[in-house]
């Protein structure tokens, strides 16, 4: 199981904040794609991914137990 | 607020007590920055600001930013506040102290300190205008994203 977080834009759009999901190995990539048909959601392409608090790259592997979260630009200060 | 030098918090920030972070005796200069909620933005009006963060994280890259700052102007100390939830006009959002020898130091790792916070720590401002309302989705906060999400032209320009 992974756990994915949103914030911002992304999670008004899915409506939650957090989302289980019952997969196996993956890639950055490849769960933006899967979340991408899923949810219908635009514009991953600019959102950034954080796997266990750091910064990953498309092709980083996310493992299951690991939590991945969905970084829109942001926009502090 | 608490003693850590690294804060995301829910409640105003105190300028006060982030200088006290910084005091040392070794210290002949002590910055401050105040980012406060603007009313106006290009002929937009402001009723209030929504701040979102994903807190484990961004106080981890508050903290980054911090040894940034070390390594570049070694004689420095840093302390940055910043506040999420909902905030009125003139509030403060963010806070940062930099101590240091001398002011030429203090005054660079303040401003460099800002610039990196809107690059990289994972907070999110929404604005709530008079005529509606955005997540504001763009390092340099000037590009809103009109339909909610960012085109193209919108992340590029």
């Amino acid at each position: 199981m992974i756990k994915i977080l949103l914030f911002a834009h992304l999670q008004e759009a899915v409506g939650k904040g957090e989302i289980q999901l019952e997969i196996g190995q993956t890639t950055v990539e490849q769960l933006k794609a899967e979340l991408q048909q899923k949810y219908r959601i635009a514009g991953l392409e600019h959102v950034m991914i954080a796997i266990n608090e750091e910064y990953a790259l498309d092709n980083s592997i996310i493992n299951p137990g690991d939590t991945v979260a969905f970084i829109p630009p942001v926009s502090g200060g | 607020m608490s003693d850590a030098l690294f804060e995301i918090v829910d409640v105003p920030v105190r300028i006060e007590q982030l200088i006290k972070k910084v005091e040392r005796r070794k210290a002949g200069a002590i910055t401050t920055f105040i980012g406060t909620v603007r009313e106006w933005t290009k002929g937009r009006r402001t009723i209030f600001l929504e701040y979102q963060a994903y807190i484990p994280m961004a106080i981890k890259m508050l903290a980054a930013i911090g040894e940034e700052v070390e390594t570049k102007w070694p004689e420095t100390r840093i302390a940055i506040t910043h506040r999420i939830g909902r905030l009125e006009i003139s509030e403060i959002a963010v806070g940062i102290a930099v101590s240091s020898p001398h002011r030429k130091a203090a005054y660079e790792a303040n401003e460099y300190a800002i610039e990196r916070i809107k690059q990289i720590v994972p907070i999110w401002k929404k604005e709530h205008w008079d005529d509606g309302e955005t997540w504001i989705g763009d390092q340099l906060e000037n590009v809103p994203y009109s339909s909610g999400f960012p085109s193209v032209e919108e992340v590029e320009s």
